[in-house]
């Protein structure tokens, strides 16, 4: 690598690895909005963002937190925008609040419990109405550009707990093959498969929250196995949509469970202000 | 043409001068034209009802050639009992292609120097309508193939299948006359290995005489299962090129959409040329056309979502509850509770160019239909799969809908809004010129010329300051 581009690559690397994420997010709902014509109105954008970042700031205040966690709100915000889908305004705000809100409440050995986004999701296509998921919406053209963006992403932010989201794609691709090869499908596929934008996305950017997994190596890895087995039962055995948001709601009791089990060291954001992982944070690192 | 023109005028004027009357208020533009499903070759069509794991499949071939060719198999989840199988009427298909249809609809410019007259002009959007709706066997074993069912069934001769390997089963269905193309043994492995059972149809000559028909009655089945789903990977096998499929789905809850591929809506909602009033059904099929190479034959398009209780503009009246469980509508309950036998047809013959809201026959406690029309162009390398669908909870009613307007025709110095009103007309007609091109894979010159536009003037900003002013 020359010397200008290594530079670069250090100073990126020094950004916290959520702007990266917002940013990718963000090219994401754009190309969406402009060359995918998803059915999402600004307004519900715009009363999500409002939703999820008052509530940051009311439970951050109430509970007299100095780390505001603004960044991981924003990213939960985009996540329901480019997730979710509604017939009215009401739902995008009502998901955003209390998927943070779960950040602040539902919480086991000092680690947030849920996911947010998916939270937010699952209730969406779980019980409120006029809600849904569209898991079709990218087309597999988009998955090239998906992937290059992905593999630069890694490649800037090693920081990121990563592993988990290639062990998990691992594992569900090697379940989607096998179940290819047993059934004598043509192969193509399986390179579908692995062409969807709605899987790309859960792997690099839903299940990578280095928040919401296990602490240890070893866990992560049985965990991304779990989210896996779980998706594929949903999808080729029950033969329901959303595999991929329910395995992961399913499977979110097994991570205090992996993490009692085998201690490991918790995550926290590396900010450009504190380089090192802080980890005498007072109260509750939120993610 | 100028006679229909003026009649159309004529129900125009109707309309807005009733405009007061909430049916007229309501009603928004004329459904002048459609584009039916048979104006693409190589289209096949299937009605899809589903309510939980409940599942009515009816398929409609449009298979044009000797019935002694014709064969279907289609992979079914179990098998199926004779009361499961059903011969339907093709007119289901038509009265369904007919409501769903992309349209055209048109307005009428009122005359700019009526100002009262524009401001009475349609403004209220469609409110939905009433809530009420509307020596053998042994061989048989050497092959592993099992005859699990055997059916006469209108002009149709039946055998449900169970099969253990692929190469018997084409093997078998080849010996017994069914004429599949070479090489489906691949594409019948998969539904093998998964124990689907398969629903195999081929004609008995002796009892289609008896029908004299022509044509093929599409065949339907009910039965239970967790997929839902549509093979169309089987129809592949023999394919020259790309084919069409219209998929009809009804549903209780919401629009439909695949899983698998991406589900676009048509570009739809726009005006286009007035000449096209003549030339609908080649506009459409150049639109489609465009819009699925755009796509690279990879999306799945919606055509049409709406609660079959009404339509706004009514392409064809809506399905009668007779007719939606004819299309096997389970959840509409008995034809006895809904329409007596010999009631009248569900909305009167009405003149052709009024609006056409329907008043549905009053049905205590029917559910809603929601009916969601899928148009997929596919290629065996684009669609790997089998669709896989899911319910949506979206209702938000969507059609292929596209608008003539008619520009006021009169004198540029009847009044001092004219004059700028033609400018405006001008415009917009450029516009729509441009609309028509990007939507189709059109030449801008040859719409033009067939509109008769010139290339756009430049208008001085002089022009008109004093009224004596070049009019042109």
């Amino acid at each position: 690598m020359s010397p200008g581009l290594a530079g670069v690559a250090a100073r990126l690397r020094a950004l916290d690895a959520r702007l990266y994420q917002i940013a990718f997010q963000a090219t994401l709902l754009t190309i969406g909005v402009l060359a995918r014509d998803f059915t999402l109105r600004w307004e519900q954008m715009a009363l999500a963002f409002a939703a999820g970042l008052a509530t940051q700031a009311f439970w951050t205040q109430r509970l007299g937190l100095q780390r505001a966690g603004v960044l991981s709100a924003v990213i939960t915000c985009f996540g329901l925008s480019l997730l979710l889908r509604a017939d009215s305004l009401w739902v995008h705000p009502l998901a955003a609040c209390v998927a943070l809100s779960a950040k602040f409440v539902i919480r086991v050995n000092g680690k947030h419990l849920f996911n947010p986004a998916n939270l937010g999701v699952i209730l969406g296509i779980g019980l409120l109405p006029g809600a849904w998921v569209s898991p079709g919406q990218w087309g597999n053209d988009l998955a090239y550009a998906l992937w290059f963006v992905a593999l630069g992403g890694i490649v800037t932010q090693r920081a990121r707990r990563w592993d988990i989201s290639w062990i998990f794609l691992a594992c569900w691709l090697g379940l989607v093959a096998l179940r290819v090869a047993w059934l004598g499908q043509s192969w193509a596929i399986w390179w579908h498969q692995l062409g969807s934008g709605a899987l790309l996305l859960f792997a690099f950017f839903m299940i990578s929250d280095p928040m919401t997994v296990p602490n240890r190596p070893s866990s992560r890895a049985l965990y991304a196995l779990a989210v896996a087995l779980i998706a594929f039962a949903w999808q080729f055995v029950l033969f329901r949509p959303n595999a991929l948001m329910w395995a992961l709601f399913l499977a979110t009791p097994l991570v205090p469970l992996l993490d009692r089990w085998r201690r490991g060291e918790r995550f926290a954001w590396k900010t450009a202000s504190s380089p090192a992982p802080d980890k005498g944070l007072r109260g509750p690192a939120l993610g | 043409m100028s006679s229909a023109m003026s009649a159309l005028a004529r129900a125009g004027l109707i309309a807005a001068s009733l405009s007061a009357t909430p049916a007229a208020q309501a009603f928004c533009g004329f459904y002048v034209g459609r584009a039916d499903a048979s104006l693409f070759n190589e289209t096949s069509q299937a009605i899809m009802v589903r309510d939980g794991t409940h599942t009515v499949i009816s398929m409609q071939n449009d298979f044009q050639g000797d019935a002694k060719e014709f064969a279907l198999v289609v992979p079914v989840p179990q098998v199926l009992k004779r009361d499961q199988i059903n011969v339907g009427e093709r007119r289901i298909f038509e009265r369904i292609d007919a409501y769903s249809g992309p349209r055209l609809v048109e307005y009428f410019d009122p005359d700019p120097c009526a100002r009262p007259m524009r401001d009475l002009a349609m403004k209220s959007q469609a409110a939905p309508a009433a809530a009420a709706p509307l020596g053998e066997a042994r061989r048989e074993r050497a092959l592993g193939v099992t005859v699990e069912a055997q059916y006469t069934v209108g002009e149709y001769d039946i055998a449900i299948l169970s099969a253990k390997e692929s190469d018997g089963l084409e093997t078998w269905l080849t010996q017994n006359g069914y004429r599949i193309p070479r090489g489906a043994s691949k594409a019948l492995a998969p539904y093998i290995r998964q124990n689907m059972k398969f629903f195999v149809a081929r004609v008995n000559l002796a009892e289609r005489a008896k029908t004299g028909l022509t044509w093929l009655r599409p065949l339907q089945f009910a039965f239970d299962s967790e997929k839902f789903m549509l093979p169309i990977r089987l129809g592949m096998v023999n394919a020259k090129g790309p084919q069409d499929l219209v998929i009809y789905v009804l549903t209780k809850n919401g629009r439909v959409e695949t899983t698998n591929y991406r589900t676009v809506k048509l570009p739809a909602n726009m005006d286009v040329p007035v000449y096209l009033k003549n030339a609908f059904p080649a506009f459409y099929k150049s639109l489609f056309d465009t819009q699925a190479r755009r796509e690279n034959l990879r999306a799945v398009f919606t055509e049409y979502v709406w609660d079959m209780n009404w339509c706004d503009p009514c392409a064809a009246d809506p399905l009668s509850p007779d007719e939606l469980r004819q299309a096997g509508v389970f959840w509409l309950g008995t034809p006895e509770a809904a329409a007596p036998p010999g009631s009248p047809p569900i909305a009167p013959p009405v003149n052709a160019f009024a609006p056409r809201r329907m008043p549905a026959p009053a049905a205590a406690g029917a559910q809603p239909v929601i009916l969601t029309r899928l148009h997929v162009r596919y290629a065996p390398d684009t669609f790997p799969e089998d669709l896989m669908f899911q319910e949506t909870k979206d209702r938000a009613n969507f059609q292929a809908r596209y608008v003539l307007r008619h520009a006021w025709k009169g004198d540029p110095d009847a009044c001092p809004e004219a004059r700028g009103y033609l400018d405006s007309v001008a415009q917009r007609q450029e516009k729509e010129a441009q609309t028509l091109a990007s939507l189709t894979d059109w030449k801008i010159e040859d719409i033009r010329q067939k509109m008769n536009l010139t290339q756009p003037d430049r208008r001085n900003w002089w022009d008109g300051l004093w009224k004596q002013g070049s009019a042109k």
